[in-house]
């Protein structure tokens, strides 16, 4: 059972009156496996993670989520009225699932608020959060269901190199704490999470899938940007031109 | 004017019970329209509750039914045009407003007795409210209170954000559909007591109040029934004494209220 993918999507085809934006796309995400989506802005990301999610049925095609599967999911960013009185640990208790809250149970609301070290934000009106500690919270609010499958929408967007190390090693560390399969998007068509299993570059369809390289290897990178960059590492494009006519900068 | 109160007569019991129970249906409505930034809608029901009105006297059917089936009808149209329509939903509602308030007032306009009614379609009669709308009424706080005592926090939740609500395992667009119907039956029945042009503001005037003292969601809900209850009994009672319009007086002790909210200090 344990076998057994998180997600398989076949033939997905999705179109927008009528302008294609997905052409013939096939992927299985498998427990444990990090997945990095990258693709530049158009690309469709957006629109195959919101199908995957089976938040928007696709034109044709089809996907399939293993019964029951557990998704916790990091928005890229949310917005909150500021009429709406909010703090902190209120909206973490509101992913918290209906059992948990049942059972007035707060380990697992503390656990995580532990993993993310966010005790001092809990007080805090949650308009007043920072950006960089939003995107912990969301992270938090993700993990409280004990996901099988986390699903972050371009989590380092925003965020210096500096930072994306930093939410790397974060996001590594809870991988395997909860051993789930992580499927990430992102914009940046060079630089990935180093433990990410397999990249696959779409522009529409799937340009080129493989494994990033180690980058903190890398000698050119190590002077341009010093050491300390363990966590990233470099994708290297491989297309099948005649198929792909977008270029990378 | 004080043995009025001291021995209240029976359209005075039923004013102040009627006004209470639109007080507490409005409250957790009110606050998720103002989290929501829905108060245009609330507008535009309003507004749409005209076609109702001519449509009724024209079939000649009940108008308390007529209006509330055709504000239904209007907040089923704006709730399925925004997700197919590319225009946003203000541009939507303004045209669904003002274009049934154009027929309901083409309609009203060519049935001659209509125009004794327009006058308390527009301003509202508390003091006509009978034991039927008092029925009325409370079914419709039942209803309110089972759905929000169920769906609060699906609904809120869906307001945070609707696509991470989804993935949690709310059906979002049914919560969100349940909302607007019910703040659609709460206009219309509303209407007799407060009228059209100032509906919105028993929704968003106590929420916006509570606001400034509410650190949860729970509390604003809290304050903005009290606040709501409070504008009720003081206008219903201010109407009696300075005899003027009841809609109008809750309406202007409720912004008494909120601007008081206002300078006070925390």
């Amino acid at each position: 059972m344990t076998d057994q993918p998180l997600i398989q999507a076949k033939h997905i085809h999705h179109s927008f009156d009528g302008k294609k934006v997905l052409h013939d796309i096939s992927l299985t995400l498998q427990p444990n496996e990090i997945v990095t989506l990258i693709g530049p802005n158009g690309a469709g990301k957006s629109t195959l993670l919101k199908i995957l999610l089976k938040l928007l049925p696709a034109s044709q095609g089809s996907v399939w989520h293993k019964p029951q599967l557990r998704i916790g999911f990091m928005p890229q960013k949310i917005h909150i009225d500021d009429a709406l009185p909010l703090r902190v640990k209120r909206f973490l208790e509101l992913g918290l699932s209906r059992d948990t809250q049942k059972r007035n149970d707060t380990t697992i609301l503390q656990k995580t608020i532990d993993t993310l070290s966010i005790q001092p934000l809990l007080d805090t009106p949650i308009q007043q959060v920072s950006g960089g500690e939003m995107q912990r919270v969301l992270l938090a609010r993700a993990l409280l269901r004990s996901p099988e499958l986390l699903v972050l929408d371009e989590p380092v967007q925003g965020v210096d190199l500096n930072g994306q190390t930093e939410l790397y090693h974060l996001i590594n560390q809870i991988q395997q704490q909860y051993s789930c399969g992580i499927l990430m998007v992102s914009h940046d068509l060079h630089v990935v999470m180093k433990s990410t299993h397999k990249v696959l570059c779409l522009n529409q369809h799937i340009c080129c899938s493989g494994h990033p390289q180690a980058i903190s290897t890398d000698p050119a990178f190590q002077t341009l940007f010093g050491e300390g960059y363990e966590e990233v590492a470099f994708y290297e494009h491989r297309h099948d031109h005649s198929a792909c006519e977008h270029t990378h900068d | 004017m004080i043995e009025l109160l001291l021995d209240p007569p029976l359209f005075l019991i039923y004013a102040l019970l009627g006004g209470l129970l639109i007080a507490i249906i409005a409250a957790p409505l009110g606050v998720f329209m103002v989290w929501q930034r829905q108060s245009y809608f609330g507008a535009a029901l309003a507004h749409s509750a005209l076609l109702g009105l001519g449509l009724g006297l024209l079939l000649s059917i009940n108008l308390s039914f007529s209006v509330i089936l055709v504000s239904l009808s209007i907040a089923v149209v704006v709730h399925l045009l925004k997700a197919y329509s590319k225009l946003s939903s203000d541009t939507l509602l303004g045209i669904l407003a003002h274009s049934s308030l154009a027929f309901g007032l083409i309609l009203l306009s060519l049935q001659p007795q209509a125009q004794l009614n327009l006058m308390a379609f527009l301003f509202g009669d508390i003091l006509s409210i009978d034991q039927l709308d008092l029925i009325f009424i409370g079914l419709l706080a039942l209803g309110v209170a089972w759905f929000f005592k169920r769906h609060w926090q699906d609904l809120l939740n869906t307001t945070l954000n609707a696509e991470l609500a989804q993935i949690e395992g709310i059906q979002t667009q049914k919560v969100q559909l349940y909302y607007v119907l019910l703040l659609a039956l709460m206009i219309a029945m509303a209407m007799k007591m407060v009228g059209a042009l100032l509906i919105t503001s028993l929704l968003i005037i106590p929420a916006a109040t509570a606001r400034k003292y509410a650190t949860s969601p729970e509390q604003m809900l809290g304050f903005s029934l009290i606040f709501g209850a409070l504008s009720v009994i003081l206008g219903v009672v201010t109407s009696l004494f300075w005899d003027i319009p009841t809609g109008a007086s809750i309406v202007a002790v409720a912004t008494v209220f909120f601007m008081i909210s206002l300078i006070h200090r925390r």
